[in-house]
């Protein structure tokens, strides 16, 4: 995709990662406003699907929660590998948001 | 069950224990492996506080400051009650928002709305967020879901070897335009000569090739494109000794020192970070065990010892 178009991290106010225990990780965005969250909540911009593909896991493991209220999605999925074993990357799971926030949307969607 | 081997097998506590020591006279606690929370929950569950709030209130403030504006700037402070709990952030540069003080129940969290407890679950999906005023946020609505049982989380680690480290940087730019090609050669080269100097096989030990600059955090996912500038390989094995693991690091270290792209005319040399190059890293451990017990008693399986600590 062209580098022209807009990122989902250059559209969030902040995009992170976490372990949620050792065995999974966990993803929040967090939008700046109303509009930002819309442009992907409920749309094709982010699904069960666009994960896997991301992080090379499951679909079928992946949670996604739209949370409206405080303007948020929470993506979560089984660790491809246990925290702190041998071929662990990272610890904490602390850059694993990176391929999540440079996540191009589709022009149409700005 | 997975075997521990020579590993360890800790039990994650609740609020139980905690209460039954400080029921018994203690002052001062000094817990084993306990969920953040329940260290904050046990006083005032033990006060007859309700569970929703308390519990909702004990995650919100587990992490200090990450609930307000400014993380790096303190703690927070919860006043629970029979509807609800106040959250004020201590540091006076600080605010709790009501976006703020929601968005915790996300973190190192798998699911937004449910939060598991030795004693049974948080549930915060009918929770509201109010702000008293520009500083303060109001919570009501946070709900404890009792479990039939107490229950305990196992978490077991077993020895999966020991570890040897070699840290090398690569700047020169011919190698870095081909990393991918030296790391296999580094890989079959080393393979060829383990086994024909060590008689070991690759099955018999493992080695990741980890280049700091390129991709080493994200591996495979990692899609920039083009040469790094410069790298730091992370070099490590482990094997089933300190020994083994460490003459297996010494019989690359003139490969990390030298080793040539496939058909270069001549010799390069790489920077060793440190002298000599390998560094033990001991005993390696991982995770193998992770499950949940039903108990009949929340304190079940953990002992509480009281003992007077006096000034000399």
């Amino acid at each position: 995709m062209p580098d022209s178009t807009l990122t989902l991290g250059e559209l969030a106010d902040q995009v992170r990662s976490k372990n949620a225990g050792p065995f999974w990780i966990t993803l929040d965005i967090f939008f700046k406003d109303e509009r930002g969250y819309r442009l992907v909540a409920n749309s094709a911009v982010l699904s069960k699907q666009v994960i896997g593909h991301l992080y090379q896991v499951d679909p079928a493991t992946v949670k996604y929660f739209e949370l409206p209220d405080i303007l948020a999605v929470k993506i979560s999925f089984p660790r491809p590998v246990t925290a702190g074993s041998f071929n662990d990357r990272d610890l904490h799971a602390g850059q694993q948001h990176v391929p999540l926030a440079g996540l191009h949307l589709p022009p149409a969607r700005r | 069950m997975p075997s521990c081997g020579s590993g360890h097998i800790v039990v994650l506590m609740g609020h139980d224990p905690m209460v039954a020591a400080l029921e018994a006279g203690a002052e001062v606690v000094l817990a084993g492996r306990a969920t953040d929370t329940s260290m904050v929950a046990a006083v005032a569950l033990m006060h007859g506080m309700p569970a929703g709030p308390t519990w909702h209130a004990a995650k919100t403030v587990e992490c200090g400051g990450q609930c307000t504006t400014n993380p790096a700037a303190g703690g927070v402070f919860v006043r629970i009650d029979n509807q609800g709990f106040t959250v004020t952030p201590l540091a006076p540069d600080a605010a709790c928002t009501p976006t703020s003080v929601a968005a915790h129940m996300l973190y190192e969290n798998a699911d937004p709305f449910r939060l598991l407890e030795p004693t049974g679950t948080l549930c915060t999906s009918a929770a509201t967020y109010t702000a008293l005023d520009e500083r303060i946020v109001r919570v009501e609505g946070s709900r404890f879901e009792l479990s039939p049982h107490p229950t305990a989380k196992l978490e077991g680690t077993r020895l999966a070897g020991h570890e040897t480290i070699s840290i090398v940087g690569i700047r020169d730019p011919h190698i870095l335009a081909s990393l991918d090609v030296w790391l296999g050669y580094l890989r079959s080269v080393l393979e060829d000569r383990v086994r024909s100097t060590l008689e070991l096989d690759p099955q018999h030990y493992d080695l990741a090739l980890q280049c700091y600059g390129a991709n080493a955090v994200l591996g495979p996912l990692e899609d920039s494109a083009g040469p790094a500038r410069e790298i730091g390989l992370l070099f490590k094995v482990r094997a089933s000794s300190q020994k083994t693991a460490t003459a297996i690091a010494k019989t690359a270290n003139p490969l990390l020192l030298h080793l040539p792209l496939p058909g270069m005319d001549h010799l390069p040399s790489f920077a060793f970070a440190t002298s000599p190059a390998e560094i033990e890293r001991g005993p390696s451990y991982e995770f193998v065990l992770n499950r949940v017990l039903e108990l009949e008693r929340g304190t079940d399986l953990f002992r509480v010892d009281l003992s007077e600590v006096t000034n000399a």
